[in-house]
């Protein structure tokens, strides 16, 4: 029972140095701001949680010590991190940041419009 | 919902005093015995057996750890492509939700979909403007989840 239990605390670990790397590359290889974020609000925030979660759990089935501020630091990650994404995109979006070149499709544009058809 | 919440843990207590013992069992036991009444009981009140809601934001939460993973997964396969041959762009998805809070949920639930990161929502709280990272593709499929997340918010929120 505890080798698995040590089995599962490795593998979390692993993931979460895994998806962290897997972040630091996106930065670097994606080309504009958005798909940057794409990579960052997500594969950091699961990074994170299971780094955080092999804590625990290390903690808690190793030495018996219940540590509960890391299961609210699990929670608050995962509350907090796509809103950080939003806001830094709409910052992005409406500070003028181009979208890259090979976009497709831009329906913010037509937020203006909308909005003083709708206003009326 | 909160009141039928409330009404249970008074019954809770009531029973603690009837049956004079002041642990967190006897609590227990009160709280399963007074869920049973309010079962009984439940065409009398307004909403919903409160029940049916707590399963429903379990099961959000779920859903919400599942796409998590899918969402890490997609994002792995795009990042560690050799070649960026994706197609990003924005587009416009309408939604019914009303209240704030539970466009706040959509927003990040979409946020922590695969490929998908809300940008902006517009002032009637009636179009989010979503980032995706695969434009052509994706377009058909994400919608569909969304319509699952929007009912499965819907059904928290009923």
């Amino acid at each position: 029972m505890t080798e698995i239990i040590r089995f599962l605390i490795g593998f979390l670990l692993i993931v979460g140095g895994f998806l962290s790397l897997v972040t630091a590359f996106g930065l670097l290889r994606l080309p504009d701001v958005y798909t940057r974020n794409h990579a960052a609000s997500k594969s950091a925030t699961l990074g994170v949680m299971s780094i955080l979660l092999a804590t625990f759990l290390y903690f808690y089935l190793e030495h018996g010590h219940f540590n509960s501020r890391l299961i609210l630091a699990i929670i608050f990650i995962f509350v907090t991190a796509p809103v950080a994404g939003h806001l830094i995109a709409r910052a992005a979006y409406h500070s003028g940041v181009k979208l890259w070149d090979k976009s497709v499709q831009d329906d913010l544009k037509n937020k203006k419009e909308y909005e003083q058809q709708n206003s009326n | 919902m909160a009141f039928q919440f409330l009404l249970n843990i008074f019954l809770a207590f009531v029973w603690m005093f009837l049956s004079v013992s002041f642990t967190s069992q006897s609590f227990i036991i009160g709280f399963l015995l007074s869920l049973a009444i309010l079962f009984a009981f439940r065409r009398f009140f307004s909403s919903r057996f409160y029940i049916h809601r707590v399963i429903a934001v379990i099961s959000l939460l779920f859903l919400f750890i599942k796409e998590l993973i899918m969402a890490n997964i997609a994002v792995l396969k795009t990042i560690l492509r050799p070649k960026l041959d994706f197609k990003p762009g924005i587009f416009a998805l309408p939604t019914e939700l009303e209240t704030n809070w539970e466009i706040t949920l959509l927003a990040n639930l979409i946020t922590l979909t695969p490929g998908t990161l809300v940008t902006d929502v517009s002032y009637d709280n009636k179009i989010l403007y979503i980032h995706a990272i695969d434009i052509p593709d994706k377009n058909e499929a994400i919608d569909e989840i969304k319509n699952s997340f929007e009912k499965a918010i819907m059904e928290v929120s009923r």
